[in-house]
């Protein structure tokens, strides 16, 4: 009995110093963020760093005054949230049609849509720049939407799930005379509901962190979605610690608020996306 | 997609047979369906690819396209004398030789402990996976005023215990593995994550069973939790070493590249080259080179992870 409990107690003090290292950067930057500058650095040396030794909301109206923080978040949040939305139709029309649907050439095509879920991004940012200055979207919402809505491994996700339905409903519904797309939203999707927030959710995750491409497609501030916002703010003289980390601790909470929201699904779908194989 | 006026005579045809009528109209209800993904795929990812292909293979400078001609293997063969490269795909190695391991072990070590029957286990995953909730462009400019020499608070932590000070992004030789710190910090909570649900999925009565034979825990570890999780454990070994091998956030915020390039990294390279320097065929085939390396690293995984299950 006796060893069991000094086991529990070597089991908290490791966990507790784990997530003191897990947490320190975080605590720091959000306790930093509500005291001045030179509050800031007389704590550094202290345990104080991690304590608000100070309360001001003066870095977050800086950051107002400084950048159109707002415009970064709605921003990000509109571009995301339609990726989402029109990712969301057009990845399980074409999953749909590729699990239940026979045509010539099907199992062709989805080969070769799963292969191309190989193709790293970043491989093909050039060309994708070039192709989107042809259309003339440089600088437009469309170019950090259209190039995103169709995606392989969300077709993939989709299919395999849908494979996984059972057919007897879809087919009563047939003899009915429902057309196979009235089929598609009246049955398919309300059974499918939770693969469909859980790409959602990880769609979402993923263009909210898009970093690289915004950049590049994006020099203008009125499309500049947040996270190069940020990058710009971060290199934009004065730079305050406090300034910063009050924008940083703003930015973490869209974030933040879906996992709250999510929790659930997103355990779910990570924990999915790791027994496929 | 509306067919060309050409090819609508030949569908009208077709419709003399009652059979082929059916296959014409469930071919083009598939296309319905499927039709939108495959041209957006098509435009935005198949032709994109297609061309980086053919752009490495020409002189293409992005202000004078119409000079642009066909060099074959100039641009390859200019990488393997180009030490900038050379330097790039090390950095690129290191960061990736590292990480995988190290970040792998970690969140593996991670979900042990929070798997632990323990009051208020439920806080510490939270606290492990807090770091994924922010993004990567935010937790590298976090760590730059972190990692700052003289303001910086992980020198000022360090120098309670007596160690450092040091230089971190400052120094070329401590760069690239205070940016493996931060991305480990950064990424270790969502795999821990999955590592959980595999763990949760082990049935108890295989431990219990391992108990009454008298196996202590290091025992059930190798011959029953390992073995449980090994196909997630390959899954997130190739998921991580991907990831890590597409490095650019980290050093383009905190160092853009330096000091002395010595976080210069492929993917790095490839937007420099092409977005700085204009050298779309060099670019081109960095991008090529990029690509073949992600397919070996994923063909031999997978190849290995197949044989290794039979």
């Amino acid at each position: 009995m006796k060893k069991t409990v000094w086991k529990d107690v070597l089991l908290y003090m490791v966990l507790i110093i784990l997530a003191c290292l897990f947490l320190f950067p975080l605590v720091w930057m959000v306790i930093s963020s509500f005291k001045t500058e030179s509050r800031i650095f007389m704590d550094l040396t202290s345990f104080n760093a991690f304590l608000p030794t100070d309360f001001t909301f003066a870095n977050y109206s800086a950051v107002f005054e400084r950048i159109p923080f707002f415009r970064y978040i709605i921003t990000s949040t509109l571009y995301v949230s339609v990726i989402v939305v029109l990712g969301l139709f057009v990845n399980s029309l074409a999953a749909y049609a590729f699990a239940r649907m026979t045509f010539k050439g099907r199992d062709v095509l989805f080969a070769a849509v799963v292969a191309l879920i190989i193709i790293p991004f970043e491989s093909i940012l050039l060309p994708l720049y070039l192709i989107v200055d042809e259309l003339d979207w440089l600088n437009t919402y469309q170019a950090l939407i259209v190039p995103f809505i169709a995606n392989a491994f969300n077709i993939f996700m989709f299919r395999q799930f849908f494979l996984n339905l059972p057919k007897e409903l879809e087919e009563s519904a047939r003899m009915d005379g429902a057309s196979t797309l009235r089929i598609f939203f009246q049955i398919v999707i309300p059974l499918s509901k939770p693969v469909f927030i859980t790409v959602a959710l990880l769609t979402f995750i993923t263009h909210w962190g898009d970093f690289m491409w915004p950049l590049i497609a994006t020099t203008d501030e009125s499309v500049r979605p947040l996270q190069v916002g940020m990058q710009f703010f971060f290199h934009q003289p004065p730079v305050k610690y406090g300034h910063i980390m009050a924008a940083l601790t703003m930015g973490t909470i869209p974030l933040l608020l879906i996992f709250l929201f999510f929790q659930k699904y997103y355990v779910r779908g990570i924990a999915s996306a790791g027994m496929k194989n | 997609m509306e067919p060309s006026p050409i090819l609508r005579p030949n569908r009208n045809e077709k419709k003399v047979t009652a059979y082929s009528n059916k296959g014409v109209r469930q071919f083009w209800l598939g296309m319905g369906f499927a039709g939108p993904a495959v041209v957006l795929l098509f435009v935005f990812l198949i032709m994109p690819a297609l061309l980086a292909l053919y752009y490495s293979f020409t002189n293409y400078y992005l202000l004078t396209p119409q000079l642009s001609e066909f060099v074959g293997f100039e641009n390859y063969q200019r990488l393997a004398g180009d030490t900038l490269f050379l330097k790039s795909l090390k950095n690129t190695a290191i960061f990736t030789a590292i990480v995988v391991p190290l970040q792998t072990l970690t969140a593996l070590a991670l979900a042990l402990l929070v798997n632990q029957k323990l009051k208020g286990i439920k806080f510490f995953r939270v606290a492990f996976f807090a770091p994924v909730v922010t993004s990567m462009v935010i937790v590298s400019i976090l760590w730059t005023f972190i990692y700052n020499p003289d303001t910086g608070l992980a020198n000022s932590i360090l120098s309670i215990v007596g160690i450092g000070p040091y230089q971190y992004l400052m120094d070329k030789d401590q760069a690239l593995y205070s940016i493996i710190f931060m991305s480990v910090w950064q990424g270790a909570g969502y795999q821990m994550m999955i590592f959980l649900a595999g763990l949760q999925d082990i049935p108890d009565h295989q431990y219990e069973a391992a108990s009454i034979d008298g196996a202590n825990s290091w025992q059930k570890l190798i011959h029953i939790t390992i073995p449980g999780i090994r196909n997630i454990l390959v899954f997130i070994a190739l998921v991580t070493m991907i990831a890590a091998t597409k490095l650019f956030i980290q050093p383009f915020v905190m160092t853009q590249g330096g000091p002395l390039d010595s976080t210069k990294t492929l993917v790095y390279m490839v937007y420099e080259t092409g977005f700085k320097f204009r050298d779309v065929g060099y670019s081109s085939a960095l991008a090529v080179l990029f690509f073949m390396i992600v397919l070996v690293i994923s063909v031999v995984q997978r190849k290995w992870l197949r044989d290794t299950s039979q």
